[in-house]
């Protein structure tokens, strides 16, 4: 017979509170942690979404997202025709405000060339873009209708295509037009001053100007050893994917990871401390019955099986609760909440631990109690 | 021919403390109580009836002396913690002044809680609990948990759990105090049952002068020390 198991039927309704309380607590500890998750799989998005195998950018730079980074628009060309390469594209990045007919949102703009890498992929709805000029592929979270007409600086874009999981680090959703449009809208948003000399007709910088050139190498070449003639022979600054990927882990996302990282701990030190608690408090409550438990000739290990069961049941029950929960609710929250099963059994396998931590406190108090108490006088 | 004693103590002693903080607790206890004995322990407050029960019950090791159970010398620096423990679940039953049911357990959970500890399967120890309620006349309440029982039908389930594992000790601790006379009356016939029946011997410390005239021998006790035996 399981006296835990008997225990909890007997006080549900104080046991589902307590487990409530503690699922809520365990939720925020699995919420923050896919907070961290969402985070740096939207700081990654970009990056990786256009499955290209080496970035070239600005001789000194790390960009283009951890730094600036400007490029000629021919770079494009010259990548293309090097040893190893397959295939190469120019983008630009550049944040903006879309103007919609009902206010305005914060976009993430990307510049690409139709056809070549780059492209977003895979359009959810609608269609890619077609034509060279004014078309927009959006991120769906962005609330961008197919057919909707926004403007972008001076210029109206038909929204022609939705994706998904294209997002800047800031969270703001990533739209998709030409390149072409890309360098125009840059063009425009310079400074009153430049535009003015512009209309003088004293000539404008050039304005093919690109931030990044993203190439694939062909099957069985290597792309370090690529992206080691670029930086010889071309005196462009260039990574491979996996370079790109940590520098912009390490760079945006490190200090977000320790934040997270100190306050998820914080919260499994706080569990631990309540779980305990309320372990401490349950034992104090049976401490007659213990008492008289010992008196029958019941071994140490019935009622430590009972402490440490109890307290299982809880924070099981609490983290099932918490992360059901989350589940529930995570597609409600502002930012990507992306749950890992990997961390769920991680903090599963925290939360056995810590309720067995926790059932020191109480199995100490057990095993001190006199079973003499049991007897009156 | 003389039954050998199932409890016998020879010059137990039993203090607490040390220098002025020294309580003498018991002092030069000497007794026997043989099978099929209902033997009460009367005194007044402090005089160390509980003391003596729990160095019956092998709770406590007294100070000096000698404590035998069924034949058997306890707290002679052999036992350890584990044995004692042993001792108690297969040789002495206990019943509580308040009962001490488990609240969470049903009245045949109660009861067969006590085999199921000395290693009895399940069914065993439920067929045990069933058997005893029965016996006791509580069997239609097998099924209610503690809060639901009255005051009599508790203290009979708590009776049937002291007796599931078939102990020849039975240490009852006021197992009248909230009961009314008549239903004191009736636990008492009902220990004397047990104790003629089962061969046990019954200690049952109370102050209840009604149920003075069923016991077969009566220990008083004053300051630690026996002062008479009737």
């Amino acid at each position: 017979m399981n006296l835990a198991l008997r225990d909890i039927r007997h006080n549900l309704g104080r046991f589902v509170l307590t487990c409530i309380g503690l699922g809520l607590l365990l939720g925020v500890v699995l919420a923050m942690v896919g907070i961290y998750r969402g985070l740096v799989s939207e700081a990654l998005s970009l990056a990786i979404a256009p499955g290209a195998d080496l970035w070239v950018v600005e001789e000194g730079s790390q960009g283009p997202f951890a730094d600036p980074s400007r490029l000629p628009g021919t770079a494009r060309e010259a990548i293309a025709r090097m040893a190893g390469v397959e295939r190469a594209g120019s983008l630009t990045y550049r944040a903006g405000e879309m103007v919609r007919d009902v206010g305005s949102i914060r976009v993430f703009v990307v510049g690409y060339e139709p056809g070549r890498i780059g492209e977003p992929h895979p359009i959810i709805a609608g269609r890619s873009i077609s034509r060279s000029r004014h078309e927009l592929v959006a991120n769906v979270t962005s609330g961008l209708e197919i057919g909707e007409r926004v403007g972008l600086g001076r210029t109206r874009f038909t929204v022609v295509g939705l994706t998904h999981n294209k997002v800047a680090f800031g969270g703001d959703p990533a739209v998709f037009i030409t390149l072409r449009d890309s360098q125009e809208l840059q063009f425009e948003s310079r400074p009153a001053s430049a535009r003015r000399q512009a209309a003088q007709g004293i000539p404008a910088p050039n304005s093919d100007i690109v931030n990044t050139v993203l190439a694939n190498v062909f099957p069985g070449a290597s792309a370090a050893q690529v992206v080691a003639d670029i930086r010889r022979w071309k005196h462009f600054g260039a990574m491979v994917q996996a370079e790109q990927e940590a520098l912009l882990t390490h760079a945006v996302v490190e200090k977000v990871r320790k934040q997270i990282g100190l306050f998820t701990t914080l919260l499994v030190i706080v569990s631990t401390v309540i779980i305990a608690l309320i372990v401490h408090t349950l034992t104090l409550d049976k401490l007659r019955e213990i008492a008289t438990l010992k008196l029958i000739g019941a071994p140490d290990r019935v009622i430590v099986g009972l402490i440490v069961q109890q307290s299982l049941a809880m924070g099981i029950t609490g983290f099932a609760f918490g992360a059901s929960l989350l589940v529930l609710v995570k597609d409600h929250f502002p930012r990507r909440v992306l749950m890992m099963p990997e961390d769920a059994m991680m903090l599963a396998a925290v939360v056995v631990v810590v309720c067995l931590l926790a059932s020191i406190l109480g199995v100490r108090l057990a095993l001190k109690v006199d079973p003499a108490t049991a007897l009156g006088g | 021919m003389e039954t050998a004693p199932l409890i016998e103590l020879r010059s137990v002693f039993k203090h607490f403390g040390a220098g002025d903080a020294r309580v003498e607790a018991l002092v030069d206890v000497s007794l026997a109580v043989a099978p099929g004995t209902v033997a009460g322990l009367l005194g007044p407050s402090g005089s160390g009836k509980s003391t003596l029960l729990n160095v019956i019950g092998c709770i406590i090791e007294p100070s000096a002396g000698v404590v035998r159970i069924d034949g058997v010398t306890v707290w002679d620096g052999r036992w350890r913690s584990g044995d004692l423990r042993r001792l108690r679940l297969d040789k002495i039953g206990f019943i509580f002044q308040s009962h001490n049911l488990l609240p969470f357990l049903t009245a045949i959970e109660n009861v067969a809680l006590a085999p199921s500890l000395a290693g009895r399967n399940a069914e065993a120890a439920t067929a045990r609990a069933r058997e005893l309620l029965d016996y006791l006349g509580v069997g239609h309440r097998g099924h209610a948990l503690p809060a639901k029982l009255s005051g009599g039908e508790a203290q009979r389930v708590a009776i049937a759990r002291a007796l599931a594992n078939r102990p020849r000790i039975i240490l009852a601790d006021e197992p009248t105090a909230a009961l009314d006379s008549q239903r004191a009356g009736s636990v008492l016939d009902l220990l004397r049952k047990v104790a003629r029946e089962h061969e046990a011997a019954v200690v049952v410390v109370t102050h209840d002068e009604n149920i003075f005239d069923r016991f077969d021998t009566i220990f008083q006790i004053r300051d630690g020390a026996l002062i008479g035996k009737n």
